[in-house]
């Protein structure tokens, strides 16, 4: 008899509420009761309020057990877990979870479902296809595919990833580089440390194509340092890709030299910003950079350099499996294939959802969600992080696709959706928002360095009710000078959830400060 | 037990394992912070002999990211999240509970407990999250953060 699989994923967000606990205790009862286990710690399939996500396999199926905690262990075996046994945490099959069913697996895919250091089992699921895919039809194949897909950069600006990657491929260089953003450092997403936990050889296929494509033999991640458990998980990747001539010279015979350096972040918000992290990837302070020119012309060490969210790369890889036009099939108008939605804050159930664009806010927030975790009205939520702007629950209706965000003075970002009940103070969030920009920004310009200082100052004498009409238009103003003449888009973009503020919660600088 | 005190052979030898090459600056002050806590004006001399930098480029570089502190730390670092998606949840609450409790302001030691803020764990989903001594915790009502924080103390 083979021993039992039970999974428990080795997973932030899981770590964070008990996982580890929970699989120290379930082999002890194991071995207490005699039970033969194979405890495999797997990514998170992203329906974090089920965590801890306990899984055990019978007869091929993975029967799942959601909220478990070590004292929940000894019940669990008493009950024959390793039978997939009934218990008030049993949920049934994974696959029959709800939360996970009608999503859009297309770059999660192996998150939750594989063991993510185990090279036997990537290879088992289509691990490094993508790249042998690559090396039989040549880098213009790629690139097409990559056009085709229509696919855009997922760290938030929406920049044509095959636009990107043409360039860098077209500049001649005796060196290019690939740069992977992992300094995921907007409130409410957590989609690239997901990846990076559940799927870490995934991306370093994804960087290992990108390199091909392009003509690049080294590749960066910037992994921020407030995830050291990714950067472990991330770190022990790197090696087994190594180890088995996955990265290195002359990768499996193809005569293709792909290496990456993994660099930690130190604490700087602004270095999710393209240029801003080329230089702290130089070793340099986290200062913005003017363009032109271009990073894929003049990027890291003034090579042309590929910059790319994790998201971004990690899609890549089923795009040359599937063909581009299979992703370009999925979403609507200009936003097309997925986005990993990623559902936080006062949400009853927060975690990752990957879905084709044009989903509505409202499907995502009330069928999986399920409203707020308070039990109160939704008042406000803000997308795509803390220079996207705050919605009304009257504008939940929006479909998730750029163009239709710009239209509104909105944008998706990253896909951070936090929502806020009705207890929230929207004058204060306004304040935050310059604050944060003021402890973030990197001083290069102006607009951004004062104008968060003197937007403070001013939202506080807004809140105190001194001269409001006067202090309103001040403010305005001020938010017109910080977008139009900032150099990048912290300073240029803050102004998006104070002007939200203004434009739909206004009362609340009528009212604020008067609770404690 | 963490030394606070930063050891110049150490430092060195870090050095050298990022091969001296001065686009690795950041990476060695981080893994200087991870093992020592802090940098030292001392460090930053050093630093700039041993990578053949100017003393104000090293000295701009630590002010210039919130990880570098060039103030010893406790013995022990709580970080709570001061984003939006904790905000949500009672993180503004939380960390009035959290500076009643350690007797520190945010960047504050007390104790030999240092309180500092940091904008997002990326545990979104399970806010309001803390970091105690490097290690993530989500879902942290007030009455769980005494829990931890009496497990840290416990600790020692």
């Amino acid at each position: 008899m083979s021993a039992t699989r039970i999974y428990v994923p080795r997973e932030t967000a899981a770590v964070s509420v008990g996982a580890d606990e929970v699989a120290l205790e379930i082999a002890r009862e194991a071995k207490r009761s005699g039970t033969s286990i194979r405890l495999i710690r797997n990514g998170s399939w992203g329906a974090t309020w089920l965590e801890p996500l306990v899984e055990v396999e019978v007869d091929g199926v993975r029967i799942a057990y959601g909220n478990v905690t070590k004292e929940d262990v000894a019940g669990m075996f008493a009950a024959d877990l390793p039978n997939g046994g009934e218990h008030e945490r049993r949920l049934g099959p994974i696959t029959e979870v709800p939360y996970l069913i009608g999503q859009d697996r297309w770059t999660f895919w192996r998150c939750g479902l594989t063991e993510p250091l185990s090279i036997d089992d990537f290879l088992a699921h289509q691990g490094f296809k993508a790249l042998q895919q690559a090396f039989a039809d040549g880098p213009d194949a790629v690139l097409d595919a990559v056009a085709d897909s229509g696919l855009r950069g997922r760290g938030g600006a929406g920049f044509p990833t095959g636009i990107k990657w043409r360039t860098v491929a077209a500049t001649e260089a005796d060196q290019k580089y690939i740069a992977c953003n992992a300094d995921e450092g907007d409130s409410g997403t957590f989609s690239d440390r997901m990846l990076m936990e559940g799927d870490p050889l995934g991306l370093i296929e994804s960087m290992a194509i990108a390199g091909f494509a392009v003509g690049a033999s080294k590749g960066y991640i910037y992994l921020r340092s407030e995830y050291p458990l990714t950067h472990s998980i991330l770190s022990r990747a790197l090696d087994v890709a190594r180890e088995n001539g996955w990265l290195g010279d002359n990768i499996q015979g193809s005569g293709f030299d792909f290496e990456i350096e993994l660099h930690l972040g130190a604490g700087s918000y602004v270095c999710g910003e393209e240029t801003a992290m080329l230089e702290s990837l130089e070793g340099k302070k986290g200062i913005v950079r003017y363009k032109p020119p271009l990073p894929a012309h003049e990027g890291l060490f003034g090579k042309p350099t590929v910059v790319n969210n994790v998201v971004t790369l990690a899609s890549v890889p089923n795009i040359v499996n599937l063909g581009g036009e299979r992703y370009a099939g999925m979403g609507i108008n200009r936003s097309k294939g997925t986005l990993a939605f990623q559902l936080a804050g006062n949400i009853r159930r927060g975690g990752l959802v990957e879905k084709s664009f044009g989903v509505t806010l409202r499907e995502l927030i009330d069928d999986w969600g399920g409203g707020t975790a308070s039990g109160r009205p939704v008042k406000a939520v803000q997308v795509g992080g803390p220079l996207g702007a705050y919605l009304t629950a009257e504008q939940l209706d929006i479909s998730l696709d750029y163009e239709a965000f710009t239209e509104i003075g909105a944008m998706i970002g990253h896909g951070g959706i936090v929502v806020f009940d009705d207890t929230v103070d929207m004058a204060q969030q306004a304040r935050f928002a310059m604050e944060f920009c003021a402890i973030e920004s990197c001083g290069k310009c102006t607009p951004c360095r004062i104008g968060s200082t003197r937007g403070v100052e001013v939202i506080d004498r807004l809140i105190a009710g001194e001269n409001r009409e006067e202090n309103y238009d001040l403010l305005v103003e001020l938010c017109d000078t910080m977008e139009h003449a900032s150099l990048c888009a912290m300073g240029g973009m803050t102004p998006y959830p104070v002007r939200s503020v203004l434009n739909h919660f206004a009362e609340d600088f009528a009212s604020s400060g008067d609770e404690p | 037990m963490t030394e606070r005190r930063i050891d110049k052979d150490t430092t060195s030898e870090i050095v050298r394992q990022f091969g001296a090459r001065p686009e690795m600056l950041v990476q060695i002050l981080q893994t200087i912070v991870m093992r020592f806590g802090w940098v030292s004006e001392d460090t930053i001399r050093q630093l700039a002999v041993e990578l053949n930098l100017s003393r104000a480029d090293v000295y701009g570089v630590v002010t210039y990211y919130h990880d570098f502190r060039t103030e010893p730390p406790g013995q022990h670092i709580v970080k709570i999240c001061q984003a939006e998606a904790c905000q949500a949840m009672g993180g503004r609450e939380l960390t009035d509970h959290a500076r009643a409790l350690l007797g520190a302001n945010l960047h504050a030691t007390n104790a030999d407990v240092t309180l500092e803020p940091v904008y997002c764990l990326g545990n979104c989903a399970c806010a309001p999250a803390v970091m105690i001594n490097g290690k993530t915790h989500g879902r942290v009502s007030e009455g769980r953060f005494d829990e931890l924080v009496d497990a840290m103390k416990a600790n020692n």
